[in-house]
């Protein structure tokens, strides 16, 4: 819980870990006593200097932030070729696909890492779908010396292999799941049910902003680097605030922390781009807001995929990070609070985007960050060529481009 | 008298559970009040049963894989109610099934059908609104559970609003996994009888009758479930005659204790 001012729209959650009706604690009461404990623990390090100092400077030497809020140039031109006249803004990157392990997850996971110790726990547990967040957590896991298990879904570890031997290499034990679909979701429920078996000596590091109180806040808190970032270096650049934030939406976690420190300035206009998948008129996609309604799973209340009965329908994206039933519960409440808008973008429109990115930028941008790159034909075409945008390039695409050679029907 | 009352009344009483649309569930509930039950808990199947093990979560699915509806869980509780006017039937699942339509709905949908009680795994005193009013509203009792990491300062909180009967899980864990040693679940138990005036039923990682009946000589109820759902799973359609033979093996130790206490 932030200080609470009525005006702010940074000030949620509420003392009960919701945004309006959206997040909470919706566990096992096994869980609750723990959840409660790294509530206090949050608090506690919230206010320690030495906690934060040690985030600081872990970020910078380890993480290699800050990350460059980089102009560019190409794709700017592009756009405003195509769009009206006098239209297409200048285009901004926030390259958090230079940060080690090559996106924003890492951020996470130095914050949790650090509340892990300072709680005393032994072991570290995650959850991954492509491997993304199960590298970062291994590689935090590895600096500091702690154990670590990544629960992934089976069909997952078939996919995703050259990240299964970055996790074993880093030194985490990587379990597949073969429950369900044996996907992201699937591997969450396994990792919930390794912790209420172990909470006595086991941190969750949870790899995006959902999930029980407090971790919606803690992994915003945590990515809320990136929205300081950019508003100080386009102050720099500009001398002024950009004029509209674009960033797409998996769980959340690249989007809020981006959004986050602007909620508050209402010039600053917010785009979140869901996973569209083959479109959301198909059964085959992941835009929980377009079509999911709230519902209760994985701790938290907030926009889901599922049928009448609640039972939760299997998500599709072509971007594994994107690949989940669900988002994190504050981007439930900003869409109904209407302050931030957010689009879906199909599997083909983001691959597209990918293929301008890299030749037009010399970027091979995430398949997650070229869904919020896809979006930016709509987006450039109503905007004055004298506003600013930034588009948060939330990881780099080098694990993507097997399943981009696939989808294009090319063999490596 | 309500049903959990005259249920416990008599001394230890057998809790137990299947779930719903996983084989024949009507003559499954029917062998089981045959072999000497004194509460039925029904299992909602949920997509993701995250507090199960692989038994429950295996049965989840099956009957989600048969096309298992709300609607039929409901039909299934009414029948029952039908032919077992005196047998407390309690539902037990996950959050979103039950709220999805809204609490009101799902109070009324468990009053119409003679459900006595409602578990609902995720939705921990801190949540009550979602759904606790609703039930107490329509006299529904909510049922709530402890577990070792559930500590004195916790518990009031816990038993408050709570009814029916305090279902105690003995081990931080998953459904049908490892039992809690016996020392631990008598002090347990011990703590929450001080605490509270409804049942204490004592579960997870409960199998042979000879566990049953240890629990029975300290606690007002044993809840057995992995054990039948893996019977429903194996014997299929064939299920019931099984089934019963179980249930009375653990009810014969269970009540036995009622006799030695």
């Amino acid at each position: 819980m932030t200080v609470q001012s009525p005006n702010s729209l940074r000030s949620y959650p509420d003392e009960s870990g919701h945004f309006g009706q959206f997040g909470g604690r919706y566990v096992a009461e096994t869980l609750m006593p723990l959840i409660l404990d790294l509530e206090k623990e949050y608090r506690a390090a919230r206010q320690d200097p030495a906690f934060q100092a040690q985030f600081d400077d872990l970020l910078k030497t380890f993480v290699g932030r800050p990350s460059p809020l980089y102009p560019a140039p190409r794709v700017t031109e592009h756009f405003r070729k195509l769009a009206p006249k006098g239209k297409g803004p200048k285009i901004y990157f926030k390259r958090e696909d230079l940060n080690h392990t090559g996106a924003h997850k890492i951020n996470n996971c130095i914050g949790q890492i650090l509340l892990a110790m300072r709680m005393g726990k032994t072991k570290i547990i995650a959850e991954t779908g492509a491997g993304q967040h199960g590298v970062a957590t291994a590689t935090v896991a590895a600096r500091f010396g702690l154990p670590c298990t990544i629960f992934m879904g089976a069909k997952d570890v078939e996919r995703q292999k050259p990240n299964v031997f970055r996790m074993k290499l880093l030194g985490a034990e990587v379990m597949p799941v073969t429950s369900g679909a044996e996907t992201l979701k699937d591997a969450m429920n396994e990792a919930l049910r390794h912790w209420v078996a172990n909470v006595h000596d086991t941190f969750y590091i949870i790899g995006t902003a959902a999930g029980p109180h407090p971790y919606p806040e803690l992994v915003r808190d945590f990515q809320s680097v990136i929205g300081t970032e950019t508003r100080a270096q386009m102050l720099e650049a500009e001398g002024r605030l950009p004029d509209m934030l674009v960033a797409a939406v998996g769980g959340g976690s690249n989007a809020i922390g981006m959004f986050h420190p602007f909620l508050d300035d209402p010039e600053v206009a917010m785009v979140g781009i869901e996973a569209g998948g083959h479109g959301v008129d198909t059964d085959k996609h992941a835009a929980s807001l377009t079509g999911g309604k709230p519902g209760i799973l994985h701790g938290n209340k907030t926009y889901l995929l599922q049928d009448e009965d609640g039972q939760i329908t299997e998500a599709h994206s072509i971007s594994a990070g994107l690949d989940y039933p669900g988002l994190g519960p504050e981007h439930s409440w900003l869409h109904e609070a209407g302050r931030v808008r957010y689009v879906p973008i199909t599997d083909s429109e983001a691959l597209e985007a990918f293929q301008l990115c890299c030749a037009l930028e010399g970027i091979i941008p995430a398949l997650e960050s070229a869904h919020a790159l896809a979006a930016l034909p709509q987006l450039t075409a109503e905007m004055d060529e004298d506003k600013l945008l930034v588009v948060n390039v939330s990881g780099r695409g080098d694990k993507d481009i097997f399943t981009v050679a696939e989808a294009l029907g090319v063999e490596l | 008298m309500t049903r959990f009352a005259n249920a416990f009344a008599k001394g230890p009483a057998l809790v137990c559970f299947i779930t719903a649309g996983d084989g024949d569930t009507a003559s499954n509930l029917d062998a089981l009040v045959a072999g000497g039950a004194d509460v039925i808990e029904l299992g909602m199947p949920f997509t993701d049963p995250m507090a199960d093990g692989p038994a429950i979560q295996e049965a989840n699915l099956r009957a989600l894989a048969r096309g298992t509806r709300t609607a039929d869980i409901f039909r299934i509780a009414t029948e029952f109610r039908q032919r077992h006017p005196n047998v407390p039937l309690v539902l037990m699942g996950y959050a979103n099934p039950m709220t999805i339509r809204g609490p009101e709905w799902f109070a009324d949908e468990c009053a119409k059908a003679g459900v006595d009680g409602v578990i609902c795994v995720d939705i921990p005193s801190e949540e009550d609104a979602e759904l606790g009013p609703a039930l107490r509203e329509k006299g529904v009792s909510l049922i709530r559970l402890a577990t070792p990491t559930t500590d004195a300062a916790r518990l009031p909180a816990v038993l408050n609003g709570s009814s029916g009967f305090l279902y105690y899980v003995s081990v931080a864990g998953i459904t049908g996994m490892q039992q809690a040693a016996q020392g631990s679940i008598e002090e347990a138990v011990a703590r929450l009888k001080a605490a509270s005036d409804i049942p204490v039923a004592v579960g997870f990682g409960v199998r042979t009758p000879e566990q049953a009946a240890a629990i029975a000589k300290v606690a007002d109820g044993v809840v057995v479930g992995s054990a039948f759902v893996e019977i429903v799973k194996q014997h299929g359609d064939s299920a019931p005659g099984p089934l019963q033979d179980y249930t009375a093996s653990l009810a014969e130790a269970v009540h036995s204790a009622r006799i030695n206490a």
